[in-house]
Formats: C-alpha cells, structure tokens, sequence
C-alpha cells in the first residue's frame, strides 16, 4: 500500500494503483484523452503529464504506478505549460467545427480546452484532413476530428472481442479504421461513440438531431434482455432521442448493447396510438368505451376455463400483477409468462434466477454454457466473460450449437446427451468442474424451451449438486434468460396449472377449448393458432399478433410508465418514466383497472401507490430494490431421457427480438447488414453501400 | 487508402521453400508468441510477390500466426519499407533526409525525373521502374545515397544517378558504392590519418 504525497496531500492507495487513481484519491482532477478506466492503459495524448519529484521530466501519470514516498504536483506552472502544450498539439489538426459537430456541449476535447487550453492557436500551416470511414450503420465517423486516443480500438479488442479496429499508417499519416472498411460487427459497438473523447466517432442514428442541453434525462432500466442494465433515456418534448448507459457495476458496468441503445427509435413508428375493436373481420378504431364492452361482452358467462392470458416479455411487474389479478377474478388460472415454452419451475426461485450474479463472473473459474449464445443473448454478460477470460483466463465449455462468442469455448458437443453424461459425473470437464473453486453453470433457454427441457432442468441440476458447485457461499446454478419480464413473471406464479405450458395452451385455443386469450403484449410465438380465439391485444406496436387480434388496447412501452422489472439475477430495479404515451395509448395497469370495472370484477386499487402496496404484499421481495437475492437451493426438473437434437439458443437476429426492436428503422438497417449478410448481398443494388 | 479489385482479389500462399522458411522463423519463439515473427513473414511474402504486399498476403499471414488481420495490416502499413501497393520492375529508392538534402539529393530526384519522366512516389506506365523516398538509410558519410535491390549507390551526383538508371534500364546490375572512387567512407579528399605503412610502432 503505497503512501505518495499530491500536491501536499499524504494518500494511501492500493498496491497497483496509478499516479492518475491515486491523483483521483486525493480528489485532484487530471486531464485524459487515451486513458479510461475500464481499458488497458495506452499512455498516448500525454494530456494527464504531472510533475513527479526527482524526475528529470514530467510523467504520464496514467501510466506511472504509485510509488511509496512519490512526490506529485499537478498545479505547478510546468504542468500547466505541458497541459497547454499538449492541447495546443491535440488542437493542430482538430477541426474548429464544434458548433455543427454533434458532440458539441459533451465533449472531452472542448471541455479540457477550455480548462486547460490558451484558448488561441498559433499553427498557420495547413491542417490534415482524412476521408471518412465505414463502421457501420450505428457509428457516423468524421475522422479529422480525430486525436488518436484509440480507446476505440482498444474497446473493440478487449470488451466487444472484434479486433477489427486498427491505426493505420504512422505519425501524421495515421488513421483509425476497421480493416478494409467493413462494418464493425459487434452487439456493443455503439459504446465506442461514448467512448471517443472527441466527435471523431458519434451516433448515425442521432446524428444532428437534438443538443446534449436540450434534452431531459431520466435514470431508468433497459427491458430489451434480462440483464436489466441501467440506462439513461435523454427526450425531447415527448420523443426518447437516445438512450444511454449509466454505471452500475454489478449488472452492465458502463456499457450497454447496441440493441439497448439504439432501439429506441422503434418507440415512435408502428405505435398503438388508439383502441381497436375488429368489425366484420376489420380491424376499426374505436373508443375505449367500445372496446371495454366488446371485450365485456365476450367474458360474460364465459367460464375462467374457457380463458388464457400471455404475458410478453417487456412486461412490468405492475402490469402483470394487475393481469393476474383481472384473469383470477374472472376465474382463470390459464396465465402464463413462459412465451418461448421454456419448462422453467415458478415454485423453486433457485431454478430460474442466474444465483452466481453477474457480478460473480468476475470470481468465476470454470464456465460450462449449455443451450446459450450470450453473446446474442445478453451481449453485456457475454462481455463481461470475456473480460475475465482476457485478464484471467477464465475458462469457458459449452454444449449446444457451436458459435462465435468472442472468446475461446472448449465445445464439448450440440446435444443434450452430453449434459447426461456430465451429471453421471463421466467427461474430464465433470472433473474440472469439481475440482474448481467457483464454477459456473449457464443454462440457457436453448436447453429448455424444448419438450425435454425440464429433463433438462433436472439434470443441470444435478450436475451442480454433484459437482459440488453449490455452497454455502457460492451457488453456480445458472438460468440466464433472454426476456426482461421472465423472472419477474415466474416469481407472481404466472404459469399455467397442471404443467401446462404455451404450447398446449396455444392447441387447446386451436381446438376451440380456449375461447378468450387476453395478451399482454406476447407476441413472440406462433400467432396463428389464435386465428379462432377472440384476442385482446394490449400492447405497444402493430407487431404479429395484431393481425389476429379482436380488441386491441394501446399501452404504454418500457420509456413511459414506471414500472418494476426483476433481471435474470432476480435483483428488482425500478424504470422510471421519461416520456408519455403516444395519443390515446394508456400506462398498462390503469388499462387494466379501467377494463376490471367494465367486465364486473373492479381491482382493488386506484393509484399507483395502492397497486404497489398489493403487489409487494403479495411478493414482498418486490420491495428489495437493486440487491441480488440469495435464493435456498432445491429440488427441480423431471427425470426422464433427453431427446435428440442440438441446442439452438433461441436468438438468431439479435437485432429483431422484440416488438420495439422490429419496429425500429436502426435495428431493421443493423439486422440487414450483420445478420443478413447473404440475403442483402444476393439483393444489392443501387440503395446498398 | 484505396482498395482496388487487383490489391484484394488475387489470394497469395507462401511457396513450400517459403513456408518452411516461415516455419521456422516461427519455431524461434516460444509457444503463444508466434506474432511476433510477423515482421520477417511480411518481408518474405513483400519478396515473393514481387515487392509489394497485397492484402490477400496479410490475411494470410495473419491466419498462419493467429492474429486479428487489423494487427498484422497495422504493421504493414506502419513501416514504409512494405509497399501495399504494386511496384515496377526496378525499385529505386531515394534518400532525402537532412544530411543526403544538404549534399545534393534534390539533384539525385531532379535527375531521376529527367531519365525516368516520375517523381517519388511513383512507376513508370511501362511497369518498369518506382521511385520512392525514404527515411534515413544511415549511410550519411556517403550522402546522397539511392538503394537499388539491397545495394547502396553513394557519393551521387545527378550525372552518376543518370548513369545507374542507364545501366539498369539496359539490363545490368550497377556496381555499388561510391561513385566519387573512395573506399567505403573513408574521407573524401584521401586519407588524412593512419595513411603510412608501418610507421612507429
């Protein structure tokens, strides 16, 4: 633990720590471009240079470490001329354009000149300019602009795993491309716009299209995976301009998925601005009076029976709790979250929630995926394991269909008979999973959203148990899931009795036992089968069950209602609303509430406030906000034999796995580019490239 | 820079001379450091493609050592001495760094230009001949100096220039050296110290 002296102030930092952590310790600010805290250190814009006793110049404080006995001065007259220097150098070729540059007002390079700059230049020679470069349909290049920080570069090859970014050429010459201008094919590549100190890389999407003052912020959580990381939506007037990532270390860190942030866009086309009611096989906009009653007019005298209700996987807990409130009072028990068919168990927390914690990653020896790609699924995670495979070389198996995570995986095989194997302790990797210190197991909705799965269950199970891989301090059972309302869902019981599930839900509706299905904006399994059921529709987008549907209710999206939503962990974390609904779309419970009085059976709550009061009576650890939950271990899954067949995760487009998604414009130009790269070749014509 | 059909297209493998060679270089360093023979890769597959680099050579290269391709095109590009564009026949390379610049290599280039009709940087539209400018080739005591295949021609003038473009154009390989008849870098006006045989011993 060394002791160093800043600027007069004795700090003690720990062993490892730099000049420049030590320098923030001792609550002293000192100006960077290259470095960041999450990345390896480069030491390239010398702008964080501080004076160092004994030292015959000034030091890289980013890359000097602490020493015991350091004497450090940042506000000598030296230091400020190096900072002055170095700005002066960093402006030469940088483009005085800020008043058309989008990262005008939350920009590294304006704001530390203006501290630290001459505010003049003296350079009369001509400056360089350089072409612009492809990333991509989410990253908008402008490469004058650029200072040569490669904090882009060094994202791409140690949190997104897609070394395809580079410098190119030497000294004045160099520029920061992808190699031969492709595209950067990463799920988290939008990070490197927040990244980049400079308006050298920002967002396509956003470009010129609000300034950073002009936008209100609101502190929220993503729904587009379960990971649940935390966000900040910025809006203008009514419209969500772009989302963000905030810190929070135990869930996303600081980054988030291109999916999170770039979604957005889909909350402004293919809204449900109004109620709908279906007239002689036509869908006619109606008011909510007549929609009330035509749903009205469907459940009476209908029996509970005769009902299901699908929950979708953007759901708040408010509104599904309200749901099930609505259906039990009309006498159904048919209400069921698991949308993919996952066989996942509502009764054993333990059996659903991802218990080791993301967090516990970072601890984590030994990975054995099974039917995930979390690369497609939870990209952040998916980060986060190559983070330490990177700086621990953590080490990671997997069964299920091979793909490219980004990290090394030992594959030991597509099939579930594989997984049998290891929980009759057979196969060097059963060992290795005893013989490690905190080992993981991820199973994914690959493995059980089959007719096996809860087979499946059993025996990932018990391989955990007979791995040793649960204790007293450490559960290394894992379910990662890929919808933000699942755990949420499972936890309020919304599953089907009598081991029923959606599939043979969606058969009986077929085979008219089903007469009323109420969605809750589910509209990720095969529609179709609903073609003979009067359907309620609330939800957000005119997305695939719309066209079956017989009433649709507008609702409100994930940006629009404060809402409480559990993440895969099971850690509950509360979005709060930065726009309203579009036109007459409507917050989901209040809906809900308003539909009860119509079909006779009025909820118990009239506010906000009232309905949480009732949920977290209901399931108290609703109110344990933002802590992971320690969930007992215990028994769960079927015996029985696995069926044959790879485990395919469930995500094939990443970019396409949700309402809000499918309507986006972003999300359908990323889909076109990195997923179906085939098609759009096959199809280029003069509106490509 | 610009990617044309030609520079991309075309795949490139090292021949089985050049492959064991590359193996190697490879074997020199320990096992999950094979990167680091990227450099001398280069070079040979620079060689036997007659000079210059395409980027199917780099992505070959990078595949044999396992590296991300943007690392092995980074190296590349850094160094001048790989050429990831096509060359001429002859490549000539001119040095005009401050001490070759003080002693005439603008008479050198000037020259080159009159017998040749190119400037640095660029190929005769015959495919015969490239001209480049290079950094410091540390023969200073010789400047100005131009290499030509791994020769050094020192002591230049533009009349010597004119005569080593001549003699390659008519299919010979100059003599290296230095065009003012001294030896090496001895001085230029003859031997000023240790100039008598067996003096005092």
């Amino acid at each position: 633990m060394p002791t160093l002296t800043i600027d007069g102030n004795e700090v003690t930092v720990e062993n490892g720590t730099t000049v420049l952590q030590a320098c923030e310790v001792a609550g002293i600010e000192v100006p960077r471009f290259c470095y960041h805290e999450r990345l390896s250190i480069a030491g390239n814009c010398r702008m964080c240079l501080v004076e160092m006793e004994k030292a015959p110049k000034l030091v890289a404080s980013c890359a000097m470490p602490a020493g015991d006995g350091m004497v450090i001065h940042t506000n000598t007259e030296k230091v400020k001329k190096a900072r002055e220097g170095v700005m002066e150098f960093l402006l030469i070729n940088h483009p005085l354009d800020c008043p058309i540059c989008d990262q005008g007002g939350e920009c590294d390079l304006q704001d530390q000149s203006m501290a630290y700059g001459i505010g003049q230049q003296r350079y009369d020679e001509n400056r360089r300019s350089v072409r612009e470069k492809n990333m991509g349909p989410l990253i908008k290049t402008e490469m004058t602009r650029c200072i040569h920080c490669t904090r882009c570069v060094r994202f791409a090859e140690e949190v997104a795993g897609v070394p395809d970014l580079g410098a190119i050429n030497r000294g004045e010459n160099t520029e920061i491309m992808t190699y031969l201008e492709h595209s950067l094919a990463s799920e988290m590549s939008g990070n490197v716009v927040d990244l980049c100190p400079v308006g050298a890389l920002t967002s396509k999407p956003y470009a010129f299209s609000a300034r950073p003052w002009e936008l209100k912020h609101t502190e929220t959580i993503d729904v587009h995976d379960a990971v649940g990381s935390n966000i900040r939506i910025d809006v203008r007037g009514r419209e969500v301009m772009r989302a963000l990532p905030r810190v929070h270390e135990d869930v996303n860190e600081e980054w988030i998925s291109d999916k999170t942030r770039h979604a957005v866009d889909g909350l402004k086309y293919r809204r449900l601005d109004q109620p709908y009611v279906r007239v002689n096989g036509e869908l006619q906009p109606a008011s909510w009076q007549d929609a009330f009653a035509a749903i009205a007019a469907k459940t009476s005298g209908l029996s509970g029976e005769k009902m299901a209700a699908f929950v979708g996987d953007m759901q708040d807990m408010e509104s599904m709790y309200a749901l099930k409130q609505l259906m039990t009072s009309l006498g159904s028990k048919n209400i069921e979250c698991r949308q993919d068919g996952a066989n996942l168990d509502a009764s054993e927390r333990a059996s659903y929630l991802f218990n080791s914690g993301i967090a516990g990653i970072d601890e984590a020896d030994l990975i054995l995926l099974v039917g995930t790609n979390p690369r497609l699924e939870a990209a952040v995670l998916n980060a986060r394991i190559l983070e330490n495979v990177r700086a621990r070389g953590l080490k990671v198996a997997s069964i299920g269909a091979e793909a490219d995570l980004t990290y090394d995986v030992e594959h030991l095989g597509e099939d579930a008979s594989v997984l049998a194997e290891l929980a009759a302790g057979k196969g060097d990797i059963f060992k290795a999973l005893q013989a490690a210190e905190k080992p993981m197991l991820i199973v994914g909705q690959g493995a059980l959203a089959r007719e096996d799965g809860a087979v499946i269950l059993k025996l990932a199970r018990d391989l955990a148990d007979k791995a040793g891989m649960v204790s007293e301090h450490w559960n290394g059972f894992n379910v990662l899931h890929t919808a933000a309302a699942r755990v949420g869902g499972l936890d309020l019981g919304l599953v089907a009795e009598n081991g029923q599930n959606i599939n043979s839900l969606l058969g009986r509706a077929e085979a008219g036992e089903i007469e009323f299905v109420y969605l809750l904006g589910a509209d990720e399994f095969d529609v179709s089968k609903l073609k003979d059921s009067f359907v309620v529709y609330q939800g957000t987008h005119g997305d695939a069950a719309v066209s079956v549907a017989d009433v649709i209710l507008p609702g409100a999206a994930y940006t629009e209602k404060d809402g409480t939503y559990i993440n895969t962990e099971g850690r509950v974390q509360k979005a709060v609303k930065a726009n309203v609904p579009p036109g007459d779309a409507r917050e989901d419970w209040t809906i809900l509430r308003a539909l009860s009085e119509v079909v006779g059976h009025v909820l118990p709550f009239d506010t906000a406030a009232e309905l949480n009061e009732k949920l977290v009576n209901e399931l108290h650890l609703v109110d344990v906000v933002d802590v992971k939950p320690q969930a007992a271990w215990g028994d769960f899954g079927v015996e029985g034999d696995v069926a044959a067949g790879a485990l395919i995760s469930p995500v094939t487009d990443f970019y396409q796995t949700n309402p809000i998604a499918r309507a986006s414009k972003t999300m359908a130009a990323c889909s076109a580019e990195f997923v179906q790269v085939g098609v759009a070749l096959e199809e280029a014509t003069g509106t490509h490239g | 820079m610009n990617m044309t059909t030609e520079q991309t297209s075309e795949t490139f493998v090292f021949t089985s001379e050049n492959l064991e060679w590359a193996k190697g270089q490879i074997a020199k360093y320990p096992e999950g450091r094979q990167a680091s023979a990227v450099m001398p890769l280069l070079h040979q597959a620079q060689k036997q493609n007659g000079g210059w680099l395409p980027m199917s050579a780099i992505d070959y290269i990078a595949d044999m050592l396992e590296m991300p391709k943007m690392r092995v095109y980074e190296v590349a590009s850094f160094y001048s001495m790989y050429n990831l564009k096509p060359i001429g026949k002859h490549l000539i390379e001119v040095c005009t760094t401050t001490p070759c610049w003080l002693r005439g290599s603008d008479d050198v280039v000037s020259a080159i230009r009159e017998e040749l009709g190119i400037g640095l940087g660029e190929t005769t539209e015959d495919g015969e001949f490239t001209v480049l400018e290079v950094e410091c080739q540390g023969a200073c005591v010789n400047a100005p100096v131009l290499v030509y295949e791994e020769g050094f021609y020192e002591d230049l003038d533009g009349k010597s220039t004119k005569e080593i473009i001549e003699a390659i154009k008519s299919g010979a390989k100059p003599a290296c050296g230095s065009r003012v008849g001294r030896k090496s870098s001895e001085p230029a006006a003859g031997l000023t110290s240790l100039n008598v045989q067996g003096g005092d011993a």
